[in-house]
């Protein structure tokens, strides 16, 4: 049925016609020979300085690259992993492996070595980029162990100076093969890229999954451009907009902005200096677009909170006063009403005195969309970035679509919703309330896992395994995952998500887990955010040597109790938290309790925290822990403590 | 005394000859003679009050000995004050760091580059030009050999006194390497750090030492066994102003007079692992 208006829709935007022909690669082709010198392709911070690359630059670099990985002997359908920073270096591989043929894998930098072993290992892959010295070492280590790697690639020479296997070989050597190849074949190039079909496997995308071993999904490259179109669709970005990568491309939805969207509108990819360094320089950069999973939401939120905190008396009440106008104002847009003539004054007034210059602190000065999705956000924290004026829209999507398939828009934000499907995407609820999803998008099936294809994939809809319904206005409303949506003993219904985001909003807590499942009351773990509890606990002038140590603090205790009764209140009784615990340590993805987009992992945290569980539901004080803690560098410490179990007053 | 090569006139950097270092009556430093090779990491270890420090202070000018001389490049320096040895080539970090706490990191880095500034105050104040271009030179130095070095790209425009005490000690370090010296004093660089500071500290170390842009000679006083035998080329034992032995580590370690005097009779590798 929507077969006659696909065609319309396909080349109204940027110029483009998406058939099943269409690589990438070709694409990238096209765009920098359109663009060539005179446009900025990407730009990284380097020395202090934020240096341009050109397309005729992107260009080049990926060309070589490309010729080089023929030269070392990369096939049509080999794979190709990536591990790394965000930099230009980590975007020619992949561009490069894709214009040779090669299937890319990207691997997150802080991979624990087991987990790099698997993945190499199940993907098959033959060639490694890493950047430098760390990830040289991680490769190394399982060098003898995946027998289907061939060649180790890196790009930063620091460090670099006494490794000498023949495995190994530099960015620079594999660009200087690919010239040397150039001048035997002159049109290796061209004719590699020429071959390639839309329908053929680009990336194979290992999904972090809070259940089991990672699953390898494969996407094709007409999955990857179909899904930029339709967002871009929806919401379009200019040639001459800013965007800044600094989150990891072993994410979808990076992969998304940066490769199916950039490559389409040819905006500006813009990389950080160093990881500590992001957040200064988005700020320094004003994107215009942004889509980051609700943790740097939840922290630009607390970021802000714990300024607040910090400041006179006087910008309190400014900000008290900018805020309560934001809410107001943002209230009259979620009902879709007008806007008071009186409120629209006073809201002009408090972007000028306030709101302005939060938003220039966050990097959102400029920003015209804002998208969050991969995880349930709070209310709280959607509002907040409302009332500031930052138009914020909720997403839903999952690797498996190659990024999103449904979006909120612009004028039409419920904070509750996830919003309408974007084109070309059919959104189908089965009886039992599972969400399905069908568009040109959805991914061609699990690498080497034919079962779980199967349970996925069925006639052509993805078989999400969210639970959800749509309202009345059409909007998607996601439920948790089906396994978190909780009963009390007494048959209440509650969801842990909600009541985990909602204290999340207190800048105190980092993180929290909610627990009630067939119990006769609901109770939570609390993880206390140490540098702003830790600050608080300096101002009190509370002595404190480790993180273990502050959370224990009766003081410390009292703060949080504080808190849970804030987010207490305007709930049912059923469904506030009666007691709580404050852990020992954060969660951490390193000891598998979050995934490493920071889902907490319910099954894994429940069988490894037993014991404070029991004691929830029991009449101790106390529960006592005796357990270890590993490092990211694979260093063990032991812990031997008495956590504290705290029963909330019962308030009026 | 084991010295186990031959030492050749011109690959020694520095030589200490019969140093002696009286303060009142107590005598600091006892007829101390210390041989650095160019291109080595040289220790020198020994327990609280043997005279680390003092000799350190001898080297880079700050005390003068009562007695004996210093060479460097075979050159007599005795005579020669702090900020001339400083141009020389001889830069150091200090025990307790010596930042300037209220300016910024930056700005404590290019403090170290003073000496390779040709512009004067005139020119300066004007700043068009040669001195515009000077100034660009420089930054890129610092920029590209020392921040990028050390790690510390995020904290660049941060004043040093609000940082934790382990990154004060990197700024300190980057200081002296803005100098562009030759030998490397390092006083107690890991003193005070915690674990994943000492690894970081240790890797800056060795590559400015193995790396070919910079090749400094270091002298290393340090508390830290672990370290110490894991870096350095050649040990030098000290106590209470005698030395004791001055070898390879692998000597030192088994030296029963050191073992008695300083490092006990259990396992050397015993700190920090």
């Amino acid at each position: 049925m929507q077969h006659e208006d696909k065609t319309v829709q396909k080349k109204n935007l940027y110029g483009i016609e998406i058939t099943k022909d269409l690589t990438i690669p070709k694409l990238f082709y096209e765009k920098a020979e359109k663009y060539g010198e005179g446009r900025i392709a990407m730009r990284e911070k380097e020395f202090g300085i934020w240096r341009p690359i050109t397309w005729k630059d992107y260009f080049e670099n990926v060309k070589y690259i490309t010729l080089g990985l023929i030269r070392l002997g990369l096939e049509e359908g080999d794979k190709v992993a990536m591990i790394g920073d965000n930099r230009p270096e980590g975007l020619w591989a992949e561009m490069a492996t894709l214009c040779a043929r090669g299937v890319g894998v990207w691997l997150f930098r802080d991979c624990l070595i087991d987990e790099v072993k698997y993945i190499i290992d199940h993907s098959d892959t033959k060639f490694l980029f890493g950047e430098g010295q760390e990830e040289v070492d991680k490769a190394l280590s399982i060098f003898d162990q995946c027998p289907k790697l061939e060649k180790i690639i890196w790009d930063d020479p620091k460090g670099m100076r006494n490794y000498d296997q023949d495995c190994l070989i530099s960015l620079k050597e594999v660009q200087e093969l690919g010239r040397e190849l150039e001048r035997q074949q002159s049109t290796l190039f061209e004719e590699t890229i020429e071959k390639g079909h839309g329908d053929e496997v680009a990336l194979l995308f290992y999904t972090s999954g809070t259940t089991s071993l990672p699953k390898g999904a494969l996407l094709s490259h007409n999955n990857m451009l179909t899904m930029g179109q339709h967002l871009m669709t929806v919401d379009p970005c200019q040639p001459t907009d800013d965007y800044a990568s600094y989150l990891p491309f072993a994410w979808i939805g990076e992969q998304m902005m940066s490769i199916s969207c950039g490559l389409q509108v040819g905006y500006t990819i813009n990389f950080p200096e160093e990881p500590d360094t992001a957040q200064e320089n988005i700020r320094e950069i004003g994107p215009h677009v942004m889509f980051a999973p609700p943790r740097m939401y939840e922290q630009m939120t607390r970021t802000v909170q714990v300024k607040y905190l910090d400041a006179p008396w006087i910008k309190r009440k400014c900000f008290e006063l900018s805020t309560k106008i934001g809410y107001h104002v943002a209230d009259f847009k979620f009902q879709k009403k007008s806007v008071p003539w009186y409120l629209t004054f006073f809201n002009w007034l408090a972007n000028i005195a306030v709101q302005k210059k939060i938003k220039d602190h966050l990097g959102l000065s400029r920003v015209r969309n804002a998208y969050t999705g991969g995880a349930a956000m709070g209310p709280d924290h959607f509002r907040f970035f409302h009332a500031l004026g930052v138009n914020l829209k909720q997403i839903y999507g999952q690797t498996e679509v190659a990024g999103i398939s449904v979006v909120h828009r612009s004028g039409d934000i419920k904070f509750d919703t996830v919003g309408h499907p974007i084109p070309e995407t059919e959104i189908k609820i089965t009886e039992d309330g599972e969400i399905l999803t069908r568009s040109p998008s959805v991914f061609l099936g699990y690498y080497k896992n034919p079962e779980a294809t199967e349970e996925t994939l069925k006639d052509g809809w993805l078989h999400s395994g969210d639970k959800g319904f749509i309202d009345d206005d059409g909007h998607l409303v996601v439920f948790d995952r089906t396994k978190d949506v909780f009963t009390l003993r007494d048959g209440k219904p509650f969801s842990p998500q909600y009541l985990e985001t909602r204290l999340k909003f207190s800048p105190y807590v980092r993180d929290s887990w909610v627990i009630g499942d067939q119990r006769d009351y609901i109770t939570a773990v609390i993880c206390i955010d140490y540098a702003v509890t830790g600050k608080w606990a300096d101002e009190k002038k509370i002595n404190y040597t480790s993180y273990q140590e502050l959370s224990q603090m009766p003081e410390v205790y009292d703060l949080v109790e504080k808190q849970i009764i804030k987010a207490n209140k305007d709930l049912p009784e059923s469904a506030r938290v009666e007691k709580f615990v404050n852990l020992y340590k954060e969660f951490d993805a390193d000891d598998d309790e979050l995934t490493r987009t920071r889902k907490l992992r319910r099954a894994f945290v429940e069988k490894r925290y037993q014991d404070i569980i029991e004691a929830l539901y029991t009449n101790n004080d106390n529960v006592h822990i005796d357990t270890t803690i590993k490092y990211e560098d694979g260093r063990e410490a032991h812990i031997n403590t008495d956590l504290h179990i705290r029963r909330l007053k019962i308030e009026d | 005394m084991t010295v186990s090569k031959e030492l050749q006139e011109q690959d020694i950097l520095l030589e200490l000859d019969d140093v002696h270092m009286f303060f009142g009556k107590v005598c600091a430093l006892a007829g101390v003679s210390l041989k650095v090779r160019k291109g080595e990491i040289h220790s020198v270890i020994g327990p609280n009050g043997a005279g680390k420090t003092a000799m350190m202070n001898i080297i880079n000018g700050l005390y003068s000995p009562q007695k004996g001389n210093i060479f460097y490049k075979q050159k007599k320096i005795n005579a020669l004050k702090p900020f001339q040895r400083a141009q020389l080539g001889i830069s150091r970090t200090f025990q307790k760091v010596e930042v300037f706490g209220g300016m910024t990191v930056l700005d404590n880095i290019r403090l170290g580059r003073h000496i390779h500034m040709k512009s004067g105050v005139t020119s300066g104040s004007i700043y068009m030009g040669k001195t515009a271009r000077e100034e660009i030179e420089h930054r890129r130095f610092i920029e590209e050999q020392i921040i990028d070095l050390l790690e510390i790209e995020h904290i660049r425009h941060r004043p040093v006194g609000m940082l934790p005490y382990g990154l004060q000690k990197r700024v300190e370090l980057g200081r002296a390497l803005a100098l562009e010296p030759e030998l490397l004093i390092l006083d107690e660089p890991l003193a005070g750090l915690n674990l994943e500071e000492v690894e970081d500290m240790a890797r800056f170390v060795l590559d400015v030492n193995e790396d070919e842009r910079w090749r400094v000679t270091c002298i290393l006083v340090e508390h830290d066994m672990g370290v110490v035998m894991d870096l350095s080329d050649r040990v030098f034992v000290l106590n209470f102003g005698n030395m004791i032995i001055d070898g390879s580590p692998d000597e030192v370690q088994n030296h029963p007079e050191v073992i008695k005097a300083y490092l006990g009779e259990e396992d050397l590798y015993a700190t920090r692992r």
